[in-house]
C-alpha cells in the first residue's frame, strides 16, 4: 500500500485502460443526456450507478444522484409514496451504490462523501458502518478516509471519545507507522483535555503518558515519521501559552526618549540611541506580540500622557497582509501642542490587558495586565542647520563605521522587555512540570542521538532545546537554572544543512533564527554589533547607531522584538531571500541589503510599511532574475482587488515602457520618500526602469551613488 | 501381527523404489518419486503413518516409545534361485523413557491427544516446508494456526516477550528505550544485508566471524545478544563458552536465521506472528505427502513388517524386501526408516554400530491444566544455556499446544521440550530442570497440597499431570545401495530434514526434478475442510 514505487503500466494494460475506456464513453454521454434533461427515472439512475460503478472518481454523477433522491422525494408525495419504508429503501439503494464503488476504489472522494451525505438525512441505520470501517481499514491501515469517515460516524453514534481513543491505541499497537491513527489521537485527546473529562485531568498527567507513548514508536525506529509528527503536537501542548502577550515595546520601559522636529538635534550631548529626528511631528509607539493578533485600539489600550490624546488614537496592525491581524501594531502620538514645554520631561503611560478585546487567530484573549512608561524630551528647534543635515550621503562603507565608545556602552538604554513576559508563575507545579518534562525529552533525544543518526531526530532536539531556553528565560528568580543551548542547537542545524541538502533552505531559516536569537539574547553581545556611523569625508558629526549583521549566512530575520529601537541597519552579504518581520522596526531610516538572494519585489514587501525609511540599499540581489515568483500570490496585486490600492499608473507612463510590468516595484515604492537609492546589480536594474522609479520618488537624491540633479 | 498373512498380496511386484517406514524424509521422498512418474511402494510396520515424525493418542505414544526395543540378531536364510534373504534388524532409537503419572486424567482421555514424537516442533511462515507443501499442493491437506506468542526466559528466571517484529518491539515493556532502538536498528541492518544493497552488505570478514563476537561488535547489550541467538536464531549451544559450544554460530547462518524469522512475520496475512503449528500435530506432514503420493500412484500398506532384504548372490546387491506376509517384491531403489540396520552385503561385521551417530536429543511431553503464561494458549519458550542451572550446555526449547489445536482434550495444555545432549544424564538434568522451572510437582500421597507454604506473591505454577521423558538418538541420511532416512533431529523446523531428503532424492534421481512446478486444479481442492478458525495456507 504505502512506500511502493508507481510503475508505468505495461501496454497490455493501456490497452485493457483503453478498453474500459471505450467502454464507459458511450454510458457516460448517455448519462449526461439524462442529467440535461433532468430525467431522474429509474432507468437513468442505474446508469448513473453503473457508471459510479466502473468510475467512483465521477463526481458529477454523484451530484446527479443527489439531486434525483431530492427530486424522487419532494415529487413522491404528490404520489403517496412517502412512508418511511419507500424512503429508507431509496436511502439504502444510495448507500449500495457508495460500497460498491468504494470495493473498486476505497480512497474515492466523491463516495465517502455520497455515504456521508446520505447518512446525515438520517433516515438510514448507522450500525453497519463501522463494522464496513474495519473492512477498509484492513485493506489500508492508514486510509486517512476511512479514519475521517470514522469520526464522522463516531459522532453521529455517540460514540464516546474514550472509546475512540481505545480504538487509535489499538491500531497504533498493530503498527505504530500509521499517521492517521496519531492524527486521530490528537484530535480525540485535544476535545478529551479541553472538556476536562474524568482521567484526562490534569493535562500534565495525560500529556506524560503519550509521552511515555510516542516514545516506544520514536525509539524503535527512529526514522519512521509518523511518531515524530505526534511527537511535535505534544511538545506544542507542553510548551504553547494560550494567551498572546505583550512582549515588547517602543519605546521601551522606563527609557527616556530625546526628540527634535527638524532634524536639529545636538547628537554630541546626546545618546544617539535615544534621540530622534522626527519631522513628522510624532512618536511612532509600537506594541509588539508574542503571535499575530487583532483588536488593539483606544479601547483595549489605555495611553495616559499630558498630550491625553488617548481615545484619538488610530492603531494600525503592521501587517503585509490585510487580515487585520499583526504581531505588531503602531501608533503615533503627537506632541506638537501648544502645551507642550521644550526640554520638559512629558511622561507617557501606556497599558494593556486590562479589558479583553485583544485576540489571537486561536481566540484567545490577551489577559495580562501589562504597563509601560517612558518620558519624553522635546528639543526646541533650531532652524539653521536643518537643510545641510538631510543632504548628506549615506555611504555604506566599513570605513565609516566605529566601534562604540565605551561610555554609549554604559549609558545603553537598549531595554530588554522580558519583564514583559515574566507572567507566568515560576513556582507553579505547571512551570516545573513543563521544564521538567522539556529537560527529560532532551536528555532522551540524546540519548537517541548516540544511538542512531537520525535526521528529525536533531531536528527535535534543536526544537527541544530552544522551547527549554524559552520557558527557563521566564524565569528571573534564578539564574543558575538556566542553560543557554544557542551553540548546541546552531551546531546541529549546521549539521542538518550538510546531511539532508533537500531541505537545507529550511535549515538554513530556522539556523538564522536561532543565531538572531543568540546575538539579541543579551545587550552585551548585541552591542558588539553596533557601531557609530559617522562619515569620514564628511564633517557633520551627524551620527546613528548602525547594527551591522553583515556576512553571517543568514537566510531570515527574527528576534524583531529586540530591534524596534534600530534606526540604521546593514544586513548586507547574507543569504536574505525574505524581509518579513522588518516592517515592524517603525523608526528604520537606512537600510543596507546588498548582497543578498532577493529574488522579486514581492519579497520586499514590508518596506512599504516603513514610512521612515529614507536610504534604501538594494543592489546586487537577485530581483528579475527568476521568472517565477511562487510569493506573489500572497502580495497584493492590481488582480488582488485590495481596497484602498489606487492603481494609478497612467501618470508615471513613459515612453516606450509598458508601466505596468514594473507593477510590483511600483507598489512598494510609491507610498515611500527614499532620498536614497541603490539597486545597481539587479536583472531588473535597466536604465528605464530608474527612470520609472525617478519619476515615482521624486524625493530621490541619489540613486546608485549618483547626484540627481 | 499374524493379520498381515491375511492380506491379499500386493500387485504388482516389481516398483521403481520401495520405501519402508512413513516418516516425513520417506513421505516426501515417496511423493517426490510418485511426482516424477516412478512407481512406488511405501511399506510401513506400524498402523498409523508418521513414524518417528507421527502424533499419536497418549497410550499408543506411551506403546511406541516403549515398543522399540532391538530385534533378535540377524540370520540369513537361504532362499531360492539367485537371491538371498537378509533379515532385517531394527536398532533401539529411545531410551531412558521415563512415564510418570500424577493424575488419571490424562489416561482418562487418551485417544483425545494427538501428541507429537518428535516434538517440539513448528513451522516458520517462510520455511522452506512451507515452500514445498504450497509447491506439491499438500498444504490441501492441511490447516494451520498461529503460534501466539515467545518467551524466552531471562537471566532472573522471568519469562519475558520476544520482540521479533517492529510492532512486539514497540508493544515490548521489559526492554529500555535505547535497547529497542539497538535492537530495531539491528533488524535493520539485517535487512539491509538482505536486500543485496552492496552499500549495506555486511562485510565478508564479518559474516564469517561467530554471530556472538559481530553482536558484541554491534554494541547489542547482553540481554539483547541472549535474545536474538537462542530465541531468534535459535542457537542451541552456549555461544559464549566456547569450552562447551560444539556448534558455534556463525554469523553468516545467525543472518539467514533471522532473515527466515523476519520473513516468516507477516507472510500469511491471518497468521500472527512468524510460526504456525499445524491442527492435529505435526504428524499431520507424513499423512499429507503419503496422501499426495497415493493421488500420484503410489502404493500404500500399513502393518506390514519387513522381515528381510534380498541379496542377489552374484553381484552383491539388493533387490528387493520379503515382507511380513512371506511375498517378495523387487525394486532396484530401496529406502528404509532410520531404525532399521542395513547389513552391510559384503562385510557381515559390526552391524550393531549406528551410522554416523550425531548425538542424542533429549524430549519431553507434559500435560497439564494451566498455561505457562495465563491467556496464552499456544507459545514458544526458550530456556537458553545457563538460564535453568549453570552447567546448562544447550537451550530448553518448550512448546505449548493448547486444545485448539486438537493436541490434547478442552482444557488441558501440551508442552513439548527438547534440548540436544551428548548423553542421556545431561539430556535428563536439562528435562527435569526446565520441568522443575515451568511445573509444580505433585508430591505423591499429599496431592494439591504440595506447594501451600510458597510464598503468595509468586505465580502460581501449572501442576504436572502427566509426563513422558526419553531420549531419542539421532541419525543422518545415508545413500547406498539401500538408502536410510535421517531421525528427527533436533532443531525447530525441518529445514535440515527436507535439505537432506532433497539431496537424498536427487541421488537416487539424478535425472528428475524435485516436485515438478504444477498447477493444482485437481479435483481434491474441493476436499479442503475449512474450520472456521483454522488456516489454509496462501500465499
Amino acid at each position: 500500500m504505502h512506500g511502493r514505487p508507481r510503475k508505468a503500466p505495461t501496454p497490455q494494460e493501456e490497452k485493457a485502460l483503453a478498453l474500459k475506456a471505450s467502454k464507459l464513453r458511450p454510458l457516460q454521454s448517455q448519462f449526461l443526456q439524462f442529467h440535461h434533461n433532468k430525467t431522474y427515472t429509474k432507468e437513468a439512475l442505474e446508469v448513473c450507478a453503473k457508471l459510479l460503478e466502473a468510475n467512483p472518481e465521477y463526481l458529477t454523477a454523484w451530484n446527479y444522484r443527489k439531486i434525483a433522491v431530492e427530486h424522487i422525494l419532494s415529487h413522491s408525495e404528490t404520489e403517496t409514496e412517502t412512508d418511511p419504508e419507500s424512503i429508507k429503501s431509496i436511502f439504502s439503494e444510495e448507500l449500495r451504490i457508495t460500497e460498491r464503488a468504494l470495493a473498486s476504489n476505497y480512497k474515492s472522494y466523491g463516495a465517502w462523501y455520497h455515504r456521508k451525505w446520505v447518512l446525515r438525512k438520517g433516515h438510514s441505520s448507522i450500525d453497519r458502518e463501522l463494522q464496513l470501517l474495519e473492512v477498509f481499514l484492513k485493506k489500508d491501515t492508514r486510509n486517512f478516509h476511512a479514519w475521517n469517515y470514522r469520526r464522522f460516524v463516531a459522532a453521529l453514534k455517540n460514540r464516546s471519545d474514550e472509546e475512540e481513543l481505545q480504538y487509535t491505541t489499538d491500531m497504533i499497537s498493530d503498527n505504530f507507522s500509521n499517521y492517521s491513527a496519531w492524527h486521530s489521537r490528537s484530535v480525540l485527546l485535544s476535545q478529551l483535555l479541553e472538556k476536562k473529562v474524568q482521567g484526562y485531568f490534569p493535562k500534565e498527567k495525560v500529556l506524560t503518558e503519550e509521552y511515555n507513548l510516542v516514545h516506544q514508536a520514536l525509539f524503535t525506529d527512529p526514522d519512521d515519521q509518523s511518531g515524530w509528527f505526534y511527537h511535535l503536537w505534544l511538545l506544542d501542548q507542553t510548551v504553547k501559552v494560550e494567551s498572546p502577550l505583550l512582549v515588547s515595546t517602543w519605546p521601551p520601559h522606563g527609557s527616556s526618549i530625546n526628540v527634535s522636529v527638524n532634524g536639529c538635534l545636538d547628537k554630541s550631548a546626546l545618546s544617539p540611541m535615544t534621540s530622534f529626528d522626527l519631522s513628522t511631528g510624532t512618536i511612532p509607539v509600537i506594541l509588539y506580540f508574542s503571535e499575530a493578533v487583532e483588536g488593539v485600539n483606544s479601547s483595549t489600550i489605555n495611553v495616559e500622557s499630558i498630550y491625553d490624546a488617548s481615545q484619538d488614537l488610530i492603531w494600525t496592525p503592521l501587517s503585509t497582509n490585510n487580515s487585520g491581524r499583526a504581531q505588531a501594531w503602531l501608533t503615533h502620538l503627537n506632541f506638537l501642542e501648544e502645551k507642550i514645554h521644550f526640554l520638559q520631561a512629558n511622561s507617557v503611560k501606556v497599558s494593556a490587558g486590562h479589558s479583553q478585546g485583544i485576540t489571537s487567530l486561536n481566540g484567545f484573549h490577551c489577559t495580562h495586565p501589562t504597563e509601560f512608561e517612558f518620558t519624553v524630551y522635546v528639543q526646541p528647534p533650531t532652524p539653521q542647520h536643518a537643510d545641510l543635515q538631510c543632504l548628506e550621503m549615506i555611504s555604506w562603507g566599513d570605513e565609516n563605521f566605529h566601534i562604540c565608545e565605551t561610555h554609549l556602552k554604559e549609558s545603553s538604554p537598549i531595554k530588554f522587555s522580558d519583564q514583559l513576559e515574566n507572567n507566568e508563575d515560576n513556582e507553579s507545579t505547571a512551570y516545573k512540570c513543563k521544564v521538567e518534562t522539556i529537560a527529560n525529552e532532551i536528555a532522551l533525544f540524546r540519548e537517541l542521538l548516540s544511538e542512531a543518526n537520525c535526521k528529525i531526530g536533531k531536528l527535535t532536539l534543536a526544537r527541544l532545546l530552544m522551547a527549554h531556553d524559552v520557558i527557563t528565560s521566564y524565569n528571573k528568580s534564578s539564574d543558575t537554572n538556566k542553560s543557554v543551548h544557542f551553540e548546541e542547537v546552531l551546531e546541529l542545524y549546521c549539521d542538518l544543512m550538510n546531511s539532508d541538502p533537500p531541505h537545507s533552505q529550511f535549515y538554513k531559516d530556522e539556523y538564522s533564527l536561532v543565531l538572531l536569537q543568540q546575538l539579541t539574547s543579551n545587550p552585551e553581545s548585541l552591542l558588539r554589533h553596533c557601531y557609530h556611523y559617522r562619515d569620514s569625508s564628511s564633517s557633520s558629526i551627524h551620527g546613528y547607531i548602525c547594527l551591522r549583521l553583515c556576512n553571517l549566512s543568514i537566510s531570515r530575520i527574527g528576534s524583531i522584538k529586540q530591534l524596534l529601537w534600530i534606526q540604521m541597519l546593514d544586513l548586507s552579504h547574507n543569504q536574505l531571500h525574505s524581509i518579513e518581520g522588518l516592517e515592524a522596526m517603525q523608526l528604520l531610516s537606512c537600510l543596507n541589503l546588498s548582497h543578498n538572494q532577493i529574488g522579486t519585489f514581492s519579497a520586499l514587501e514590508p518596506l512599504k510599511l516603513l514610512k521612515s525609511l529614507k536610504v534604501l540599499n538594494i543592489s546586487y540581489n537577485e530581483i528579475g532574475a527568476h521568472s517565477v515568483d511562487t510569493r506573489r500570490y500572497l502580495c497584493s496585486s492590481p488582480l488582488s482587488h485590495t481596497v484602498g490600492s489606487d492603481w494609478s499608473f497612467s501618470e508615471f507612463a513613459i515612453d516606450g515602457v509598458d508601466v505596468k510590468t514594473y507593477w510590483e516595484a511600483f507598489f512598494i515604492f510609491k507610498d515611500l520618500k527614499l532620498t536614497q537609492l541603490d539597486i545597481i546589480a539587479n536583472v531588473v536594474a535597466e536604465e528605464k526602469f530608474k527612470v520609472f522609479l525617478l519619476k515615482l520618488m521624486p524625493t530621490l537624491k541619489w540613486i546608485d551613488d549618483v547626484e540627481l540633479q | 501381527m499374524d493379520d498381515t498373512l491375511s492380506y491379499p498380496p500386493i500387485d504388482p511386484i516389481n516398483f521403481d523404489l520401495i520405501i519402508v517406514g512413513t516418516g516425513l524424509p520417506e513421505s516426501i521422498l515417496a511423493s517426490a518419486a510418485s511426482a516424477a512418474g516412478k512407481t512406488v511402494l511405501h511399506l510401513d510396520p506400524n498402523p498409523f503413518y508418521g513414524a518417528h515424525f507421527s502424533s499419536l493418542p497418549l497410550q499408543d505414544l506411551a506403546a511406541f516409545l516403549q515398543s522399540q526395543s532391538p530385534s533378535p540378531p540377524p540370520s540369513s536364510a537361504p532362499s531360492d534361485g539367485n537371491l538371498t534373504a537378509v533379515e532385517l534388524t531394527t536398532r533401539r532409537m529411545y531410551s531412558d523413557v521415563e512415564i510418570t503419572s500424577h493424575s488419571p486424567e490424562p489416561l482418562e482421555h487418551s485417544r483425545q491427544f494427538n501428541l507429537d514424537l518428535a516434538g517440539p516442533r513448528v513451522l516458520f511462515c517462510a520455511d522452506s516446508a512451507v515452500d514445498l507443501m504450497l509447491k506439491s499442493g499438500t498444504s490441501q491437506y492441511m490447516e494451520f494456526k498461529s503460534v501466539d506468542a515467545s518467551f524466552v526466559c531471562g537471566g532472573d528466571g522471568k519469562l519475558v516477550t520476544v520482540p521479533d517484529s517492529r510492532s512486539a518491539i514497540f508493544k515490548d515493556t521489559s526492554l529500555g528505550l535505547a535497547e529497542k532502538t539497538r535492537l530495531s536498528s539491528f533488524f535493520k541492518l539485517v535487512e539491509g544485508h538482505l536486500k543485496s544493497d552492496d552499500e549495506r552488505k555486511i562485510s565478508a570478514e564479518d559474516l564469517e566471524s561467530p554471530f556472538v563476537a559481530f553482536l558484541s561488535k554491534m554494541r547489542l547489550p547482553p540481554k539483547i545478544q541472549w535474545i536474538i541467538l537462542y530465541a531468534l536464531a535459535m542457537a542451541d549451544y552456549d555461544q559464549s563458552d566456547t569450552d562447551v559450544c560444539k556448534d558455534v554460530l556463525k554469523t553468516r547462518d545467525g543472518i539467514n536465521r533471522l532473515a527466515l524469522y523476519h520473513s516468516s512475520v507477516g507472510r500469511f496475512s491471518n497468521a500472527l506472528g512468524a510460526l504456525i503449528y499445524p491442527i492435529y500435530g505435526q504428524g499431520e506432514l507424513p499423512q499429507g505427502f503419503c496422501r499426495r503420493a497415493a493421488v500420484k500412484g503410489c502404493l500404500y500398506v500399513l502393518r506390514m513388517p519387513v522381515n528381510a532384504l534380498l541379496l542377489d548372490k552374484f553381484s552383491g546387491s539388493y533387490k528387493g524386501v520379503k515382507v511380513a506376509s512371506g511375498q517378495e517384491l523387487f525394486s532396484h531403489q530401496m529406502v528404509l526408516g532410520p531404525s532399521f540396520i542395513v547389513p552391510s552385503p559384503l562385510l557381515k561385521s559390526s552391524p550393531d554400530s549406528l551410522q554416523d551417530v550425531r548425538g542424542k536429543v533429549a524430549r519431553g511431553i507434559c500435560i497439564t491444566k494451566t498455561s505457562v503464561k495465563p491467556g496464552v494458549s499456544n507459545c514458544l519458550v526458550i530456556y537458553p544455556p545457563k538460564s535453568l542451572y549453570p552447567e546448562q550446555v544447550t537451550s530448553v526449547r518448550v512448546l505449548q499446544i493448547g486444545s485448539s489445536l486438537a493436541g490434547c482434550p478442552s482444557g488441558m495444555f501440551v508442552l513439548y521440550l527438547s534440548a540436544l545432549c551428548d548423553d542421556a544424564n545431561q539430556g535428563k538434568k536439562s528435562l527435569h530442570a526446565a520441568v522443575n522451572a515451568i511445573f509444580s510437582i505433585p508430591i505423591s500421597g499429599t496431592p494439591d497440597h504440595g506447594s501451600t507454604d510458597e510464598s503468595e506473591n509468586t505465580q502460581v505454577k501449572p501442576t504436572l499431570l502427566w509426563s513422558a521423558l526419553y531420549i531419542q538418538e539421532m541419525t543422518t541420511c545415508s545413500f547406498e545401495s539401500i538408502s536410510s532416512t535421517p531421525m528427527p533431529d533436533g532443531s525447530l523446523n525441518y529445514n535440515d530434514i527436507l535439505d537432506a531428503t532433497k539431496e537424498l532424492f536427487h541421488k537416487m534421481f539424478p535425472d528428475e526434478e524435485f516436485f515438478p512446478e504444477t498447477t493444482f486444479s485437481e479435483p481434491e481442492d474441493g476436499e479442503l475442510d475449512e474450520s472456521p478458525n483454522g488456516e489454509s495456507l496462501d500465499s
